[in-house]
């Protein structure tokens, strides 16, 4: 018997592509739309509960008064520790100073350890208090952030 | 003379790199994408800190605060003057103690903005601590 070779030339079957282009612009346009480029965002915490007018205690094993002058302008003129050391306004200084004298071989937990009160003129913009926690608290190295003060509280205002 | 009329082939223009580029762009942007809702503010201009990072763990029972520059408070969308705080943080007190915390319990996040004065940030915790709030979590960011 012979079979009958047919020669079969099916058609091209072709995927439409333009359903699918469609979702994949949209798709596009949707993730374009709601991109922010933003900073990170992170924190200082300060622990400050209000303090009783009775006995203080203290439970600070290194006392550090970090004393903050301002000019009128509310711009950092001098940076004083422990009433005696000024550092002009460099922060470099002030770091320097407290890893002599916190170390930074072990990173000091949120309870214990040193504390710094950070005590500040009234006009002193914000910008150079957050200079001032960033230099107590630690610095960066490559990738890796070295703590070194953890507990930070602030002195009664001065008006 | 008879003229045929030629049929020229369908042109069709090659889909497959502009898909894969389109692809690509999808891919890049989905993975930068960043759905998370931090509160943030126009009048506010954080400080930088080379120290910044995100919290490892989400903070519990955030109060979000913003002083501007001029020292008015901002609190769920409201500018309002730091005397009204008191009256404003009254609810989310009454909030924490319906889900039995205290004010021990929340943190308030200060977003303050760089240019207002240290004090004034002195004066909005003073106000808080009055409440009975201790933990306060002052917001910067990252110095790029």
């Amino acid at each position: 018997m012979k079979f009958r070779h047919k020669s079969v030339q099916q058609d091209k079957t072709e995927l439409s592509m333009t359903s699918m282009i469609d979702i994949v612009f949209l798709l596009l346009v949707f993730f374009v739309m709601t991109f922010k480029i933003s900073a990170q965002e992170g924190d200082f915490n300060v622990k400050m509960p209000l303090q009783d007018s009775g006995a203080p205690v203290d439970n600070t094993q290194l006392p550090l008064k970090l004393r903050l002058i301002a000019d009128n302008a509310g711009n950092l003129q001098q940076i004083v520790l422990n009433d005696s050391q000024s550092f002009g306004t460099d922060w470099e200084q002030v770091r320097a100073y407290i890893v002599q004298l916190v170390g930074d071989q072990t990173g000091p937990s949120a309870d214990d350890g040193p504390e710094v009160e950070i005590d500040l003129d009234y006009n002193l913009h914000y910008a150079h208090v957050i200079e001032a926690i960033t230099a107590v608290t630690g610095y960066r190295s490559g990738n890796d952030v070295v703590r070194l003060v953890d507990r930070i509280k602030f002195a009664k205002q001065r008006k | 003379m008879r003229i045929e009329r030629q049929t020229a082939p369908a042109a069709e223009a090659d889909l497959t790199p502009m898909i894969d580029m389109t692809f690509q762009l999808i891919a890049f942007f989905m993975v930068l994408i960043n759905f998370s809702q931090s509160e943030q503010n126009d009048k506010v201009i954080l400080p930088t800190s080379e120290l910044a990072r995100p919290a490892d763990a989400p903070i519990e029972f955030p109060i979000i605060v913003h002083m501007t520059s001029t020292g008015s408070v901002i609190i769920g969308g409201d500018e309002i003057s730091l005397e009204m705080l008191r009256s404003r943080l009254a609810p989310e007190l009454s909030l924490l103690t319906l889900r039995g915390k205290t004010a021990h319990d929340a943190n308030i996040i200060i977003r303050g903005h760089r240019s207002v004065s240290g004090g004034r940030v002195q004066d909005l915790i003073s106000k808080c601590q009055e409440l009975g709030f201790e933990k306060f979590s002052l917001r910067v960011k990252e110095d790029i």
